[in-house]
């Protein structure tokens, strides 16, 4: 059904939740000119006809885990032209990341009753530990409006445009007053990269971290603020530690306060 | 040329089945006519949630809970939610579980839509995809954006975002939705129930492939309402029982082919869930307006046929519309928007109707509120034994059809279970395999 010239969209799942690649279809206002601009020729969540690579542009969503999705990988990068994560599992890893903290035997007792059944390594990893990845869109889960903005540029051609700083900034811009400084509750906001909208302070609680590190964040700072409303090194750790846990600013911050 | 003919001995191979959430393949081997082999496997790689909640704050399972699958966050986050307030001796009333009924009718309505007209219409149309189907539908696919559009719109309001929002946690939300961010949405919700009638009516007229299963269909059931949030667990055959009471009755099993642990009913085997036992079940708990269609579409209880889960789908789509004008009608802003929740050591069992079908989870907190242990069973797992049996029993009727048409059929007959194999997969225990 393609028409000649429209270029080739695939989109890739490897550990995840399914969530980033929903969003593409979430954009139900901007879905049916996306497909007028691009042949969706191989997204397996919303077709079963698969058209042969190479392809124009990957989406790549989830984190490797397997051995043989780390092989898969150099495949899917091998058809592609341009790479694109999509996610925090994509770019960090994501919460199954969790596992890359723990010390092997302390997970012995956990094995499953027929381990042998199972295969998956010892940690889950970025897409970008394992082949060249052109862009990376942050997020668990990605914006909507980031996405968009990431396929508008790849069919125009320039470079996508989305802001490196903190959460802080949108909830100047959006007039939310800061949760931290006025309430008292700890709040991710000042490393995090901005691309959410800084949602959770508008709704009266710390910004969790889903967008990861932001460019050169000052953690050692926030972890000081943390503690001067309470918190214990226990809680920076937990805090520092989840959807974007393997980020390398966040994973050195919470090894920082493990001991 | 080969798939035209019919197979009287040989294999059907998916090896990748498309419009799931999540990687499965399908594996059946024919011999004289008859299924020899059959396997409908997971590869979704395993993520281990039950592992990594050890050790957490009981305020951040539901967060973490959600990630276990992008397309029913709503379902984690509630059962989650209601196991830690069970545990914690916190009850959610009034207002409060208004709220929470409301949101999970916007995932609802996002889920069953999707599922609908995206995954599941273009098999019975005979169409690869959606995007293919608008082509020749174009009103369809639209009106079908648009009523997803709803649905993500509910939970954006409430939540915060449509794909793991933000606003719920133990004991209620962060902050209560104020009463007139909800009301904007009653002109589009009213829209809605008019193309939610469009949709049953629809859908009701596709011709269904011949199958009937006798199944044992477990649902959550409720005496005032149809359950979604909250209630007594309930079967065709007999059984009727707490939450909490869940692992008295059910078991799971590991098997080779599979990264999913798959359900069964104590001495009685494989079980149904999701809208098919939901409606079976609890169609008295129904609207005056969705009773009626379905009467005049003749789509009543008990259904039995598992390709017409597309019209129970659409129906309760229909409900959900209903329930959310009728909840954003009555609803009065909380005074607190979070029940005062005061860790101390306990156990506690929660349950919910996710769009696939009943969410179980139970967790054990010590004295500060950490994590102990977790166990979590999804819909699609428990689904998991019945969607073979359906293959097995559907393969043997048709087994005249040519290679081609019988393969689709199959994936067909999969996707009736609208499942998600992400979440499916979420749970097992830990293996490590350790890389130099």
């Amino acid at each position: 059904m393609a028409k000649k010239g429209k270029p080739k969209l695939a989109v890739w799942k490897f550990a995840s939740c399914d969530g980033c690649q929903l969003s593409l279809l979430d954009c139900e206002d901007e879905l049916l000119a996306v497909v007028g601009a691009l042949e969706i020729a191989n997204f397996p969540e919303a077709s079963r006809e698969v058209t042969k690579g190479p392809y124009d542009l990957s989406l790549v969503e989830g984190s490797i885990t397997t051995a043989h999705d780390a092989e898969r990988i150099h495949q899917v990068r091998r058809v592609s032209k341009v790479l694109v994560t999509i996610g925090a599992c994509a770019t960090s890893g994501g919460i199954q990341a969790l596992r890359n903290f723990q010390d092997v035997k302390r997970y012995v007792p956990l094995v499953y009753a027929h381990p042998e059944y199972i295969e998956t390594l010892n940690k889950s990893t970025a897409i970008a530990d394992h082949v060249k990845v052109d862009f990376e869109l942050r997020g668990c889960p990605i914006s909507k409006k980031q996405l968009i903005e990431v396929l508008s540029a790849f069919l125009i051609g320039r470079k996508p445009v989305l802001p490196n700083y903190s959460v802080c900034m949108e909830c100047k811009r959006r007039g939310t007053v800061c949760v931290m400084v006025a309430a008292g509750i700890p709040c991710m906001g000042p490393v995090t990269q901005a691309g959410c909208g800084a949602i959770c302070p508008s709704y009266y609680r710390g910004c969790y971290g889903c967008f990861g590190p932001k460019e050169l964040p000052n953690t050692e700072s926030l972890s000081t603020w943390w503690k001067r409303l309470g918190r214990a090194d226990a809680d920076i750790v937990q805090a520092f530690r989840s959807f974007n846990a393997y980020a390398d600013a966040f994973r050195k911050e919470s090894e920082a306060h493990e001991r | 040329m080969k798939d035209k003919k019919p197979i009287k001995d040989g294999t059907i191979r998916v090896d990748y089945l498309a419009r799931v959430e999540g990687e499965g393949s399908l594996y059946v081997k024919v011999k004289n006519g008859k299924v020899a082999d059959l396997q409908f496997r997971i590869f979704e790689p395993p993520r281990f949630f039950e592992a990594f909640l050890r050790g957490r704050n009981f305020r951040e399972v539901p967060d973490i809970t959600a990630r276990i699958c992008g397309i029913c966050p709503i379902a984690y986050q509630m059962s989650s939610s209601q196991a830690l307030e069970r545990a914690l001796g916190v009850r959610i009333t009034g207002p409060l579980r208004d709220l929470r009924r409301l949101i999970y009718c916007g995932e609802w309505i996002e889920s069953h839509v999707l599922h609908v007209y995206m995954l599941h219409a273009p098999d019975f149309f005979g169409y690869p995809s959606a995007v293919h189907m608008a082509k020749d539908h174009p009103d369809a696919v639209v009106r079908a954006l648009r009523m997803k559009k709803l649905g993500n719109d509910l939970m954006t309001v409430i939540g915060g975002r449509e794909i793991h929002p933000v606003n719920v946690t133990v004991g209620g939300f962060y902050r209560a939705p104020k009463k007139r961010e909800l009301t904007p949405l009653l002109d589009e919700l009213h829209w809605a129930r008019t193309a939610a009638v469009d949709t049953v009516r629809l859908v009701a007229g596709l011709n269904f492939p011949d199958l009937d299963v006798d199944y044992e269909f477990v649902a959550l059931s409720h005496p005032d309402e149809y359950a979604i949030t909250d209630g007594r667990l309930v079967s065709n055959r007999g059984l009727d029982i707490d939450v909490a009471e869940y692992e008295e009755h059910f078991e799971e099993l590991h098997e080779e082919h599979s990264h999913a642990l798959r359900s069964a009913i104590k001495g009685r085997g494989n079980y149904a869930v999701g809208p098919l036992a939901r409606f079976n079940l609890n169609f008295e708990k129904l609207g005056t307006m969705e009773k009626d269609l379905a009467r005049d579409v003749g789509c009543v209880p008990p259904v039995t046929n598992p390709f017409k889960s597309i019209v129970v789908r659409s129906l309760e789509t229909l409900h959900a519309i209903n329930e959310s004008i009728r909840l954003i009608e009555t609803y009065e802003e909380p005074e607190r928007s979070m029940m005062t929740v005061v860790p101390k050591a306990g156990t506690g069992c929660g349950c919910t109707e996710a769009p696939r079908g009943i969410c179980w989870h139970r967790y054990s907190v010590d004295a500060t509120g950490v994590i102990q242990n977790a166990k979590i069973v999804p819909p699609t797992a428990q689904n998991q034994k019945t969607m073979e049996s359906d293959l097995r029993a559907f393969v043997e009727k048709h087994i005249e059809l040519p290679k081609g048409e019988l393969t689709w059929r199959c994936e067909q007959a999969i996707r009736n279970y609208d499942p998600c194999i992400s979440c499916a997969t979420h749970f097992l225990k830990l293996h490590l395999e350790v890389c130099p």
